[in-house]
């Protein structure tokens, strides 16, 4: 299991270190704090809005989940506004790109 | 540690040509001899080659197209400073004793891989640049009450200023009218906040103390280095409205060149997007958070050349591998008094700030007479 092959099938995975319990974000085996293995887990898949902008229709807006992980993604409906509340509706990678889809929680 | 100079340079025209690289490479290394008459092939002990454009081995392509035989030849990568930090492995050869004259030559092509960051998958399919910089400036702007036409001074000022440099691509002064209604590429960057990726070359001849003499006798010396990596990703950014790796850069080679930014009489910052021009100058010190935009008002409005004489990326064009070498040469031109229309009066200490990856990596150099 890697982050990349559940991302194939839609699923959000982090990857938290199995010893100091650090979440390694990019996600990677190893923890970049000590070293240790990393144990793949089930993403919350919500977060918070940080900052955003729009190209002609689309909003793309810089997201953190679990106080931690820091992606951009696509927000499918409404207007977003700096520390809303949001979850992650579907993910994958498209075009050998990741992609990330969000709405208002 | 032995003292390092800048004995002379290179530069070509930024353009939009479709030249080979090794070209870009070789035009510039040929105005650096041309302008160069005491120094002899056998005298160069390195030829480091700054570019992305790194499927080729262009170190040892360009000192066999040079008819240079170095003892040290090879290419450093780093997207948009690997101007400055292929002159700090210069700088780093020349202290440490193991070369005593160092050739750089960086170059790149208006369609350089290095503009798109592959393996930073956490912006998501948003990896274009102008999707950084739209976050940035829409944080700077949030945070600072900043407007769109106040940061279009940026353009205005650097497209101004670059009218006075005969390499840089841009060939037009800009209105803050004409700026706003630029193409809009978000709904917070428009074409003409955004330097332009262009093909360039700038080469520099670096050296110890006593060579330095040999090729010219006005040598610009490198008295203070500083640089920091944060991370590889945009993502990591602490802050969107400021630059952390910058701040750290910044302290550094001030530190080293024991000077105060005060003493600073002309810098170049890398305004790769407007909104990087107010983030560097509060980032490095010049000016309170919050009012790097006043001071670039202030600077525009009385014509004053401190900041980005040459036209910084947005008037010059943005040629990532010559980058830092080209803000490098402005400044020693500016210190040697050799920069024209351009001239800063008197100026004695200059700073050179060049960056990569949206911030996330810095690179400051202190250059004084």
């Amino acid at each position: 299991m890697t982050f990349e092959s559940e991302l194939y099938k839609g699923n959000f995975t982090i990857a938290e270190c199995g010893k100091c319990k650090k979440i390694v974000w990019p996600p990677s085996e190893f923890c970049n704090n000590c070293f240790n293995q990393v144990i793949w887990r089930k993403g919350a898949c919500e977060g918070k809005i940080i900052e955003f902008s729009k190209k002609n229709n689309e909003y793309f807006c810089l997201i953190e989940i679990e106080n931690h992980i820091k992606v951009i993604g696509k927000m499918t409906s409404g207007i977003p506004i700096e520390g809303n509340k949001i979850k992650i509706d579907k993910c994958g990678i498209r075009e050998n790109n990741y992609f990330f889809e969000i709405s208002l929680i | 540690m032995s003292k390092v100079g800048i004995a002379s340079y290179g530069i070509t025209k930024f353009s939009m040509e479709d030249s080979k690289i090794e070209s870009v490479l070789l035009e510039s290394t040929k105005k650096l001899f041309d302008d160069t008459p005491n120094l002899s092939r056998k005298d160069i002990d390195a030829v480091l080659v700054s570019t992305n454009n790194n499927s080729k081995y262009l170190s040892a392509i360009l000192s066999e197209m040079s008819g240079i035989e170095p003892k040290i030849a090879h290419s450093i990568e780093s997207l948009c400073n690997s101007g400055t930090n292929s002159i700090v492995s210069a700088y780093s050869y020349i202290a440490s004793g193991l070369a005593d004259v160092v050739l750089v030559s960086g170059a790149e092509r208006y369609d350089s891989a290095g503009q798109i960051l592959e393996w930073d998958n956490s912006r998501g399919e948003f990896k274009h640049p102008i999707f950084w910089a739209s976050i940035f400036t829409k944080a700077y702007k949030r945070e600072f009450s900043i407007t769109d036409e106040q940061l279009a001074l940026v353009s205005a000022k650097n497209h101004k200023q670059s009218q006075h440099n005969p390499y840089a691509l841009s060939k037009k002064v800009y209105s803050l009218k004409e700026i706003i209604n630029s193409k809009k590429l978000t709904d917070d960057l428009r074409l003409l906040d955004c330097s332009r990726p262009c093909t360039g070359g700038a080469s520099i001849l670096l050296a110890s103390e006593d060579s330095c003499k040999k090729f010219t006798d006005n040598p610009i010396w490198i008295t203070g280095i500083g640089q920091k990596t944060m991370s590889a990703g945009f993502t990591k950014n602490m802050a969107f409205s400021s630059m952390e790796s910058t701040q750290y850069a910044a302290l550094s080679a001030l530190k080293m060149s024991k000077h105060s930014v005060m003493d600073v009489n002309v810098a170049e910052v890398h305004d790769a997007f407007a909104v990087c021009e107010p983030m560097a100058l509060e980032s490095i010190g010049f000016t309170d958070k919050g009012k790097g935009m006043d001071m670039i008002k202030e600077l525009h409005t009385t014509n004053n050349f401190k900041i980005n004489p040459r036209g910084g990326l947005i008037g010059a064009g943005h040629p990532l591998g010559a980058t830092g070498i080209a803000q490098t040469i402005e400044i020693t031109q500016q210190l040697q008094s050799n920069a024209e229309k351009r001239q800063v009066e008197n100026a004695k200490i200059g700073l050179v700030h060049n960056m990569s990856a949206a911030a996330t990596s810095s690179t400051v150099l202190v250059l004084e007479r």
